[in-house]
């Protein structure tokens, strides 16, 4: 088994990254003029990274599917962006966020990479308000902050529900900058088919075209992989339809190892599934939690009375319902971390006690909120004696301007009205914590392939605590990834300009056109959303919030047998020279049809509890996740041999130096 | 419910397109538009048929691809929702429904109801940006304190998504809305302040080069808008404009 070097710094954990930095090799800016680096996905991470390598002086050619770099998946992302500012005086610190990172990674991470996420957060803060980003600001014009899951502080800065969008038109705005001075060319439905390495060495990639379907040639001396997360293998997630794997499997198929594959975040507050033609789930962001409440009615009657309709949710007083969060994890309650909140939900809808048709929806419940911020209106306008009717209007006004367009979304999805009653909700797939393997650089185990973002696997562990994507994103953007990458581009200062005209990339391209034309020439019977809507049916039963050995093992035949009938029952019209949406969801799903078995793969060998993995055979009395340190203690990374079911196992072992591994509690 | 619908078929830049009737049967009302358009194409494919192309990503109106003209109103007959969000439940059983692209000099047809809509991104690119680099070595966030009100505004601006409906509404096709959206959003900041001059003279100059017509105060685009982004908007810039264009 080979070893795969980390390459984390020497010295003390808080003086590893600047001691790094000033020692990294530097580029001249005349000789960064004749570097080409590729960036593959416009979102926090590619977005962020191509303008920032365009600003050092690096020729940037930045790739995404979408018809334009502001339409990436980030801009979705809702509640906020975490950073150790400590504007509020309680308390926080650089370290107390690179503790809470690690402990709600449940011990899965590496420490010297979530300290140096900790250590950069506070400029990206910084920097977001340069551009212009409009935070949420208090009366006195300061930023204003609020608290997110498995925290006891609050460091998370937002922009009302929308704080991604507003973090990736700055990341877009800065990316615009540059294409607008030349220093990035932008090549927007675009998708990457094919890494192209030449000796040993990431140099350029194959991109088709989706207008005309023409497959192009693009080298570099180096490709950065910022694509994001896997989510949509379970089909139904909050992800965007187009989000894939595709760009991350490629590589991997060339040498970059795949690290935790497993390990999937399923968000407890999203919009329960209607029905089975259903395209994609929605979130209801976790910032809710931080002023509403989730319960389920404490008897069963209530239940069925509820889902027959004789009874309304806000007919049951306070002692006929069961907020369990509150009463699990007192210390924590409604904002414990995702993972146990996911878990808690579906623990009380396996008992009986979900409230609607399909025994899959808990509440969450604003009704309090409405009341403690009604009354403290009525106390701030000098409002006399005031009624019921007064404190309801006054309490939803405050939160209509915290979450309005949430509850708005929530209406417009479900046709329930949130202010009046309370919302439902259910826990689905909402982000990935596994991804390629980086080392400290952020670089694959392919020389000159670096991956950032959703797209790695460094920095969450087996969960992701609430608005730390955001965060990690710009952070490798901004300001890790165009340090480390100069090191490894010092050697090229004297390479000049990659041909395209190589045996190298006449291979690669033969390759993609040959798997297209696999695909297309099918002629089968089924869509692709047939067979893409089979293997999320074996994820999220299988693969999903509980996972054990007998399922596993079945999800993994499953799967090759839904892969072997797609290639040769798929259905894909049209042709490969032309705009064929079809087919680009087709080649889509057939890197997920490999992808899931080898999550499954990894979720069988990984015989423990940890974070968002759940095996049913490692538990506590009380049924939280019970890890096994001593035998699990490492990232498993796993290298593509040609055949998909057969990976090689690799491992880095995970060592702590500044944590104390403990029973995660949030009691 | 049963609907029959009517949609824009266009093979590609250089063809003519034609609206062609495709009826559809067991659409309800908890879909979203666009699931009943995947609905149609799923059918469409296993029949051998060619799918109707169209623009989507988030599907839950933020990323602002999506963008159908239905019934003769961009994003369709609900208010404040895009496409993505518009749901069944807003259509009868037995109803006609006409799906066709953005109509606009400046959004060319790709294929079906896929349009190019790059104009607005070279507009961007012209101006609509803070001049500052990402070194992380600005001044700390909170040394300049901004007007709660004023950042409200801004972020009230700032929330647009680029959909292009403003451009589909307007019987000139005008990308007001859309440029006087980042302009204020920008103007409004005082760290935007510095190049506002120059900001709008060359957003406003691409715009018009990009071949979008000009504002004639109609307010369609307002009513359109799935963001809400106000008129006010257009008033913003036009005082900035004149502010730019005399002091220059």
């Amino acid at each position: 088994m080979s070893v795969l070097d980390s390459k984390i710094p020497e010295g003390p954990i808080d003086r590893k990254w600047s001691d790094y930095k000033n020692k990294i090799r530097l580029v001249n800016p005349a000789n960064k003029r004749n570097i080409d680096v590729i960036v593959v996905g416009t979102g926090l991470a590619g977005g962020s990274a191509a303008a920032s390598l365009a600003e050092l002086g690096y020729n940037v050619k930045a790739f995404c599917f979408q018809d334009s770099p502001r339409r990436a998946h980030s801009i979705a992302a809702q509640g906020g962006i975490n950073a150790a500012k400590n504007y509020q005086g309680d308390g926080d610190s650089v370290f107390r966020l690179f503790y809470d990172t690690v402990k709600g990674g449940d011990y899965r991470s590496r420490e010297a990479n979530v300290h140096r996420l900790a250590e950069v957060s506070a400029s990206i803060i910084d920097q977001c308000v340069a551009q212009g980003v409009p935070f949420a600001r208090d009366y006195g014009g300061l930023l204003d902050n609020r608290s997110f899951g498995g925290v006891l502080v609050s460091r998370t800065f937002y922009a009302k529900g929308q704080t991604g969008q507003q973090l990736l038109l700055g990341a877009y705005s800065a990316m615009s900058r540059q294409i607008g001075k030349g220093k990035i060319r932008m090549y927007t439905r675009h998708e990457m088919q094919e890494l192209v390495v030449v000796d040993g060495k990431a140099r350029g990639i194959i991109a088709r075209n989706s207008v005309n379907g023409e497959l192009e040639r693009h080298s570099a001396h180096a490709v950065v992989i910022a694509s994001g997360g896997y989510g949509n293998v379970f089909f139904l997630s909050t992800n965007a339809m187009g989000s894939n794997v595709s760009a991350n499997w490629k590589i991997h198929k060339k040498g970059a190892q795949f690290a935790n594959p497993c390990f999937t975040q399923i968000h407890p507050t999203c919009i329960p599934v209607s029905g089975e033609n259903q395209s994609k789930l929605t979130l209801m962001s976790e910032s809710l939690r931080n002023d509403g409440r989730i319960w389920v009615p404490k008897n069963i009657e209530d239940v069925e009375a509820i889902k027959q309709g004789t009874k309304k949710p806000t007919d049951l007083t306070e002692d006929e319902r069961d907020y369990y969060l509150e009463r699990r994890y007192p210390s924590f309650g409604n904002l414990v971390p995702r993972d146990v909140a996911s878990r808690a939900a579906k623990e009380r809808c396996d008992a009986g006690y979900g409230v609607n048709a399909t025994g899959e929806a808990v509440y969450l419940d604003f009704a309090a909120a409405i009341e403690r911020y009604g009354k403290e209106q009525a106390h701030v306008q000098h409002v006399e004696s005031p009624t019921a009717e007064d404190i309801y209007k006054l309490g939803k006004g405050v939160v209509e301007g915290k979450y309005g367009n949430l509850f708005q979304m929530y209406y417009k999805i479900t046709d329930d009205n949130p202010y009046e009653t309370p919302m439902k909700i259910y826990p689905a797939v909402h982000y990935t914590m596994g991804g390629v393997w980086v080392d400290y650089n952020l670089m694959s185990t392919i020389p000159g392939c670096y991956v950032a973002g959703e797209a790695n696997f460094s920095d969450h562990g087996a969960n992701r605590l609430g608005a730390s994507a955001l965060m990690q994103g710009l952070a490798d953007g901004y300001f890790v990834l165009p340090y480390t990458i100069g090191d490894y581009l010092a050697d090229d200062i004297r390479t000049g300009a990659i041909p395209t005209d190589t045996t190298e990339f006449d291979e690669a391209e033969n390759a993609v056109r040959s798997h297209l034309e696999r695909l297309i020439d099918v002629q089968g019977t089924k869509s692709v959303d047939y067979f893409h809507k089979r293997l999320g049916k074996v994820m999220w039963n299988n693969v999903g919030m509980a996972r054990n050995e007998k399922d596993l093992n079945s999800a993994i035949l499953e799967i090759q047998n839904i892969r072997n009938e797609f290639y040769s029952n798929v259905r894909i019209p049209g042709k490969i020279d032309e705009l064929n949406p079809e087919l680009e969801k087709a080649g889509r799903v057939a890197d997920f049809l490999e992808l899931g078995e080898l999550m499954a793969i990894d979720a069988l060998s990984r015989n423990e509890s940890c974070g968002g993995h759940f095996r049913e055979e490692s538990q506590t009395p009380e049924g939280e996740a019970q890890r096994k340190d001593d035998e699990y203690g490492y990232v498993a990374s796993w290298e593509y041999s040609g055949n998909p079911s057969e990976p090689k196992l690799h491992k880095e072992d995970l060592v702590f130096e500044n944590i104390k591994l403990v029973q995660r509690s949030y009691k | 419910m049963k609907l029959n619908l009517k949609i824009w078929r266009q093979n590609g830049p250089q063809d003519k397109g034609e609206m062609k009737t495709y009826p559809i049967d067991g659409v309800d009302g908890d879909m979203s538009f666009l699931e009943m358009m995947d609905m149609l194409n799923n059918q469409l494919v296993e029949s051998g048929e060619s799918p109707v192309a169209f623009d989507h990503d988030c599907r839950e109106g933020i990323c602002g691809m999506c963008s159908l003209y239905i019934n003769g109103e961009a994003h369709g007959p609900d208010r404040g929702v895009t496409t993505c969000q518009l749901h069944m439940r807003k259509f009868n059983d037995g109803d006609t429904i006409y799906i066709e692209p953005w109509r606009a000099k400046a959004f060319p047809v790709i294929k079906d109801l896929v349009v190019d809509r790059s104009s607005f991104d070279r507009i961007m690119n012209s101006g609509g940006f803070v001049s500052v680099n990402t070194s992380g070595n600005t001044v700390d966030a909170n040394s300049i304190p901004i007007p709660k009100d004023d950042a409200d505004k801004a972020f009230e601006a700032a929330t647009c998504i680029g959909c292009g409906a403003c451009v589909a509404s307007c019987k000139n096709a005008s990308a007001m809305l859309f440029v006087s959206a980042k302009v204020s959003q920008l103007s409004l900041l005082p760290q935007g302040k510095v190049e506002a001059k120059e900001r709008v003279l060359n957003m406003v100059q691409t715009m018009d080069d990009e071949g979008f017509g000009n504002c004639t105060n109609t307010g369609a685009c307002e009513v359109e808008c799935p963001k809400g982004i106000s008129l006010e908007n257009i008033a913003r810039m036009n005082r900035e404009y004149l502010k730019g264009a005399l002091t220059k």
